[in-house]
């Protein structure tokens, strides 16, 4: 690329540019010294002072860039983007009882919200019931209790759920959950056919993130294809997966990491379905995906512009999808948990403002913002309003939702967003070379990575490296008086009631329905090529229950045992 | 001299079905540098498991992680169990998303620190220097 400067004679682009480095730039330097020694994104990319031509020269504007919903989709999903539909505002809600949580999500939805979102207590999120000896204690406590498909009617009583679309929180035991909001929806009036919404069913970063599994690997990925597969042909307005990043990034990863882990168990799945004779085309476009928003804006933006690019090049041009809609990464993104300190809790209002602008300019379909009191508490009512409130205000009021990709073209965003998917597809790659991410996955490979980030992280904060405002730097004593939110209780007896519901809806159900659904699970479940969906669906409609069933699922293929690597 | 001084030794425990081990994780991993023996237990422990390897690894502390708002209840059974087994002489300490109002009660309860989010690695270091350096002064090497 050639311009004219002043004196008239032609000069490349990087002459000017290392002339001006060479010049202006050190001369700056010379009054006032650089504030850091070395400047790099969250993820430890170092990044230059400014970026020009000379950075984006590699890329194709047609190739790699082009334009909003067309393939390979840097810009967008698609092509009128939030100019016809915004983005969904989907608050995740879960506590207590079933009913608890039915009385929040009509407060959410009364304030603004378009999008349900389920999280699940961890005796249910693992395959236990309500009345388990030792984890009953746990029953309510970070998301809602859900035994039977008692509970799942009364979790969405009142809610239209062919208008409304649910998002559910849960992995290892997912299939069950699946099949119980089938079952609710069909006694609610409405249809397979017509259910909408997600459900999160990534088993895989279970194992090196968020810690919620149950049996081995390899059965527990079958049983993923048995849920896409099933999907397709009941449910084939809902979402079967939603292939997670945002535990990984939460546990320590980077940017990249998040980025080539969460691709490479897209794959994984996708790759298993075909191994299973289920053609790919069938399942890819149900497949969505889950990124964290952190606090590194621009980072997080090429992260989520690469992602789709990257997510678009690989089921074309490797897994050989023929659908475009396969090739279409469709994202909900929630800001990073992580960021958000228990100290001055108000500035957590800023940082989730600024991480969903992030989200906003990187392309999302639907987004979940962090309240200010969720480093150490359920969010309150009050809390949760201000983050939807947050959503509201910069799709109605900043005019940033009015152009698609408006940083599209911007040297830093292009130059970034290429280097985070070059290094994705280099981890990728280097995971495909370890036999794939399941084999990644049971050498400890893959926790390695995220705990060696995470030590890194933690190495900059604690050295001053990395300033967090009001931790490490700006601290002030804790004041108890500014700390005083509003607190949010539990019921404390919902496990009482909850285990009433429970052991009555046992005693009413035919024992010998319930005892022959349970026992033709056990039969699928050891036959590893044969769809469990209809059998776990039988045992839903004969009152089982999420325990019951996950008994079975146990006693055939097994339990994981948890890493101690660190 | 150090090098005739007892080895703190450390376990890091997670009760419960709580998967936040990101904390745990990096605690185990600051002590473990800070020249302390440490073993980490994994998740979905119960508090038999627990007490088990603190009595078989012979620890002197013991660190609980809990961001799963069950920490009261696995603490105050570890901690009953902790006695049965005579093991009162074990530090114990507490971290995770801890109300202020739970982190009094725990301390009542005979917990020694509770450590929230946020707090550097060193100050957790520096405590379990303190508490667990001093309650091994009884060893005869002469250098209390």
């Amino acid at each position: 690329m050639e311009r004219l400067i002043r004196d008239g004679s032609a000069v490349t682009e990087t002459d000017t540019v290392d002339a001006w480095r060479k010049e202006r730039l050190t001369e700056d330097y010379r009054s006032i010294a650089p504030r850091k020694e070395r400047f790099s994104t969250l993820s430890g990319t170092e990044i230059e002072d400014v970026y020009t031509p000379e950075h984006v020269a590699n890329l194709s504007y047609e190739r790699d860039i082009g334009l909003p919903g067309v393939y390979p989709f840097t810009r967008g999903v698609r092509a009128s983007m939030y100019r016809g539909r915004p983005w969904t505002i989907r608050q995740v809600a879960g506590f207590g009882r079933a009913e608890d949580t039915n009385s929040r999500y009509k407060y959410l939805l009364a304030h603004g919200e378009t999008g349900l979102s389920t999280d699940f207590d961890l005796p249910t999120l693992l395959g236990h019931d309500s009345d388990h000896p030792v984890y009953s204690r746990e029953m309510g406590k970070i998301g809602v209790a859900i035994d039977t498909v008692a509970d799942t009617n009364a979790l969405f009583a009142d809610i239209p759920l062919d208008r409304v679309s649910t998002s559910l929180t849960i992995n290892a035991s997912a299939a069950v959950l699946l099949a119980m909001y089938l079952v609710t929806g069909e006694e609610s009036g409405v249809a397979g056919a017509q259910l909408m919404g997600t459900v999160q069913n990534d088993i895989l970063k279970e194992y090196t993130a968020q810690n919620e599994f149950i049996f081995p690997p390899e059965p527990a990925t079958e049983l993923v294809v048995d849920t896409m597969e099933y999907a397709a042909k009941v449910m084939p307005r809902f979402n079967p997966v939603s292939v997670s990043g945002y535990h990984i990034r939460e546990a320590g990863a980077t940017a990249v990491e998040e980025l080539a882990l969460t691709l490479s168990a897209g794959v994984t799945y996708l790759q298993r379905a075909s191994r299973r004779g289920i053609d790919i085309d069938s399942v890819a476009p149900r497949l969505s995906f889950f990124f964290d928003i952190h606090k590194d804006f621009f980072e997080e933006i090429a992260k989520l512009r690469a992602a789709r690019r990257l997510w678009a090049r690989l089921t074309k041009e490797r897994l050989g999808c023929r659908d475009p809609k396969s090739w279409l990464m469709r994202i909900h993104a929630q800001t990073a948990g992580v960021s958000l300190t228990a100290q001055q809790p108000l500035n957590n209002v800023v940082r989730t403002t600024v991480e969903a602008l992030a989200g906003v300019l990187g392309g999302v379909q639907s987004m979940h913002t962090n309240s200010l009191d969720e480093a150490y508490q359920i969010p309150s009512e009050g809390a949760i309003k201000v983050a939807i409130r947050t959503q509201q205000i910069l799709l109605h009021e900043t005019g940033v939702a009015d152009v698609v990709d408006p940083l599209g073209g911007s040297y830093y965003i292009e130059r970034l967003t290429e280097q985070v998917e070059e290094e994705a597809l280099s981890l990728i790659d280097r995971i495909d070379e370890l036999g794939g991410l399941i084999p990644a996955i049971e050498s400890g490979y893959v926790s390695r990575i995220i705990a060696d980030s995470s030590w890194r992280q933690q190495e900059a904060i604690e050295a001053g490296r990395d300033i967090i405002v009001g931790v490490n730097q700006h601290a002030e004593e804790m004041d108890e008086a500014t700390n005083q939110f509003e607190t949010f209780a539990i019921d404390p007896t919902a496990l009482e009631k909850q285990v009433a519901r429970l052991q009555e809806f046992r005693r009413t159900r035919d024992p010998h329905r319930a005892g022959r659904a349970l026992k033709e699970v056990e039969g699928a479940a050891a036959r590893l090529t044969t769809n469990r969906m209809p059998f776990i669906e039988e045992a839903v409609r004969a009152r089982c229950s999420v325990g019951e069933i996950c008994d079975v699922l146990r006693s055939v293929w097994g339990e994981y045992p948890p890493s101690v690597v660190f | 001299m150090s090098e005739t001084r007892h080895r703190i030794k450390v376990v890091v425990a997670k009760p419960g079905l709580d998967g936040h081990d990101r904390g745990a994780k990096v605690i185990a991993r600051a002590l473990r540098d800070a020249g302390m023996e440490v073993v980490y237990t994994g998740i979905f422990q119960t508090p038999a498991s627990i007490v088990r390897t603190v009595l078989q690894e012979d620890a002197d502390v013991l660190g609980i992680s809990s961001l799963s708002g069950a920490h009261m209840e696995y603490t105050t059974e570890i901690l009953d169990q902790l006695r049965q087994e005579g093991l009162d002489d074990v530090t114990v300490v507490v971290g995770g998303t801890i109300p202020t109002s739970d982190a009094a009660r725990l301390r009542e309860l005979g917990v020694a620190g509770v450590f929230g989010p946020g707090t550097p690695t060193a100050a957790v270091v520096e405590f379990i220097r303190s508490r667990a350096g001093r309650l091994r002064t009884a060893i005869p090497d002469g250098h209390p």
